[in-house]
């Protein structure tokens, strides 16, 4: 019977530790799959783009899509809403950044840097409040467009969005982030 | 099993001694059946009989809706109103397995707090007291993942809240977020795997039952005294106690009558009092029920959560100092977690050399208050998060918080306990009148 504590640093320990070290790799493996298969799965991912037809959406009106398992607002905002919030000083603004993924990271605010192309005619952003993910309620709150529709209200906790989808009362701590989105031809917005 | 003395299963027959030598099951039932049990014990020691009654209530009925249910984001809701519709007494067996929930809930929590009240956590039951958290933990994500299954308004927005907390950790939340639900926001694959989960669960809770009633037959039950029984002699001991089968088994049955008659009460004439009538609407990722609440069980726990906002100093500091890692919503998630971790490390925190609360004349009135402060932080969480209720719960929070850290190490010092009583048997003789040793033989030997 031989002794093992004569032989430290020897082929033996070498043995050990390599089982060992074989032993937890091989383990690891085997539970990687149990853990992975909880991630996304392939049907899911692909659903992490899509094209949307706004051709049916008339002026002051606006469109509530589901993307990634959230719903997204695109709207055809009047020359009135449009005005309204392009009219408003950034410093009356709760929060300053323009929360869109489209633009820098340290764009502002401005509805310019908010609006999907030039004229601003369109809206689009995501519909969840940025307190604790509630879907705001359209043409409602105390920052409406001048006709009285445009902006949003969050019934959970009264935060009211103006018709820029800028946060202007309440605890909501952000703007309403605008997904990555952009036209594929005059009526397709694809989102993602 | 336990060390106190008393009399062991002698197989007689022969059958009886063959199966011995070969798997002695029937000495650990007739061990873990005739355990020493101290003669002293209240009515607070039968919830653990309810909750054994509750799970395998929960799993009975739980596996008879399953022939039923069909998980699924687009069958899921259709399948429940089947249940309730047309399957031959399903509307019953579904209230029973809801209902059950909260019996099992209440039960719990008079359990948790008798044992914080008696001491019942200090040595030598630490394991004990570890492992029935542990249980309490698992029961309360299964009862999460089970309010989602029915697939309405409530189930989807409580999840999107919930798994929300995990996206507030630093760095890695939203990975952790994602891969909880299987997908950018609450959907199918969020549905199906809480379903295999909560299919699961109740196996590891009944398994760790098992372990936990192991650990307090390996040290005795506790007892309103905190006395220990006496384990000097066979005679000592049977003073102190009585088998559990049959005397604390009639008992608890009793008391278990008496509840299941409220409880048939609540579910045959009000079953759904406890619910919430948005979750009768199905789920719709578009629209938000206009208040989210959770489940009764859950509100003190939320109340926590939702306590400790940017507004809050120690809050501001913590940020500050973690270089904003450690922002308001992640705060509040270690916060709720952390109210749990405290009451696990209570055997610890609790300095106090004498063990029941009925000889403490400090701490009674800290644990009543605590008490109190748990209803508080229950009613608090079922509140909208504005006005003055926002203060109540921060308050309730910070005295759950101080009780544990604070209170419960400096009592120890500062308080100076009662004298206990000498023995289990003094104390029971004390209550029920008997006064001499003449009748221990009496008592002591079961009358079968």
């Amino acid at each position: 019977m031989s002794h093992t504590e004569d032989h430290a640093g020897t082929r033996r320990d070498f043995l050990y530790y390599a089982t060992a070290g074989a032993g937890a790799v091989a383990t690891g493996a085997a539970v990687w799959p149990l853990v992975n298969q909880m991630n996304p799965s392939a049907d899911v991912q692909a659903l992490s783009s899509i094209l949307v037809d706004v051709g049916g959406i008339s002026e002051g009106t606006q469109i509530t899509v589901k993307w990634l398992g959230k719903p997204v607002f695109i709207r055809r905002r009047t020359p009135a809403e449009i005005e309204q919030a392009r009219n408003t000083d950034l410093s009356d603004l709760t929060d300053k950044m323009a929360r869109n993924a489209n633009v820098d990271d340290g764009a502002s605010a401005a509805d310019e840097n908010r609006a999907l192309d030039d004229t601003g005619e369109w809206l689009v952003q995501m519909g969840v409040c940025t307190h604790l993910g509630c879907v705001p309620l359209s043409d409602a709150g105390d920052y409406t467009g001048p006709e009285g529709i445009g902006g949003w209200f969050c019934p959970c906790h009264g935060s009211h969005y103006d018709t820029s989808g800028r946060v202007r009362r309440g605890p909501a701590p952000e703007n309403l982030p605008v997904p990555p989105a952009s036209f594929t031809d005059d009526v397709t917005i694809q989102l993602g | 099993m336990s060390g106190i003395p008393h009399d062991h299963y002698e197989p007689k027959t022969g059958a009886e001694k063959w199966l011995d030598r070969r798997l002695p099951i029937v000495g650990l039932l007739h061990s873990t059946l005739t355990i020493p049990t101290p003669r002293n014990l209240n009515w607070m020691w039968i919830w653990g009989i309810v909750l054994t009654f509750c799970l395998a209530l929960q799993i009975i009925t739980g596996i008879v809706l399953v022939m039923h249910y069909q998980p699924g984001a687009d069958t899921a809701f259709a399948s429940v109103e089947h249940i309730m519709r047309n399957v031959n007494g399903g509307h019953m067996l579904r209230y029973l397995h809801a209902n059950g929930a909260s019996l099992f809930f209440v039960a719990v929590y008079l359990h948790i707090f008798r044992g914080l009240f008696y001491g019942s956590y200090k040595t030598p039951r630490e394991v004990t007291w570890i492992i029935g958290m542990l249980i309490y933990l698992l029961m309360m994500g299964t009862a999460f993942m089970g309010y989602v299954l029915p697939w309405g308004q409530m189930s989807f927005w409580g999840a999107t809240v919930i798994t929300g907390l995990f996206g507030a950790i630093p760095f890695i939340g939203d990975a952790i977020q994602t891969w909880l639900l299987g997908g950018p926001a609450v959907d199918n694959a969020t549905l199906t795997r809480f379903f295999s989960l909560h299919y699961l669960f109740p196996f590891i809770i009944a398994g760790l039952v098992i372990v936990h009633i192991w650990a307090f037959h390996t040290t005795g039950n506790n007892n309103p005294t905190g006395v220990e029984v006496r384990r000097t002699s066979k005679a000592d001991a049977e003073a102190d106690t009585l088998p559990f089968w049959p005397y604390f088994v009639i008992k608890d049955l009793f008391a278990l009558a008496l509840i299941l008659l409220i409880f048939f009460a609540i579910v045959g004439f009000m079953p759904n009092y406890l619910g919430h009538p948005d979750n009768y609407i199905e789920a719709n990722p578009l629209a938000t029920p206009a208040h989210i609440v959770p489940e009764w069980y859950f509100l003190p726990f939320y109340a926590i959560l939702r306590a400790f906002d940017g507004d809050v100093w120690l809050v501001q500091i913590v940020q500050f100092l973690s270089f904003g890692i450690i922002d308001a919503k992640f705060f509040g998630v270690l916060a709720m977690f952390g109210s749990i971790a405290v009451m696990a490390l209570a055997p610890w925190l609790d300095t106090s050399s004498v063990r029941s609360g009925r000889y403490r004349p400090m701490f009674k009135w800290w644990f009543y208050l605590l008490c109190v402060n748990f209803m508080v932080l229950m009613w608090v969480g079922a509140m909208p998060a504005e006005g003055i209720y926002p203060y109540i719960a921060l308050l309730g929070s910070a005295y759950w918080f101080a009780y544990f850290l604070v209170i419960l190490p400096l009592l120890g010092v500062i308080e100076k306990p009662l004298q206990p009583v000498a023995t289990i048997e003094e104390d029971f003789n004390a209550h029920y009148g008997k006064d001499d040793a003449a009748d221990r033989g009496a008592i002591a030997t079961p009358a079968e």
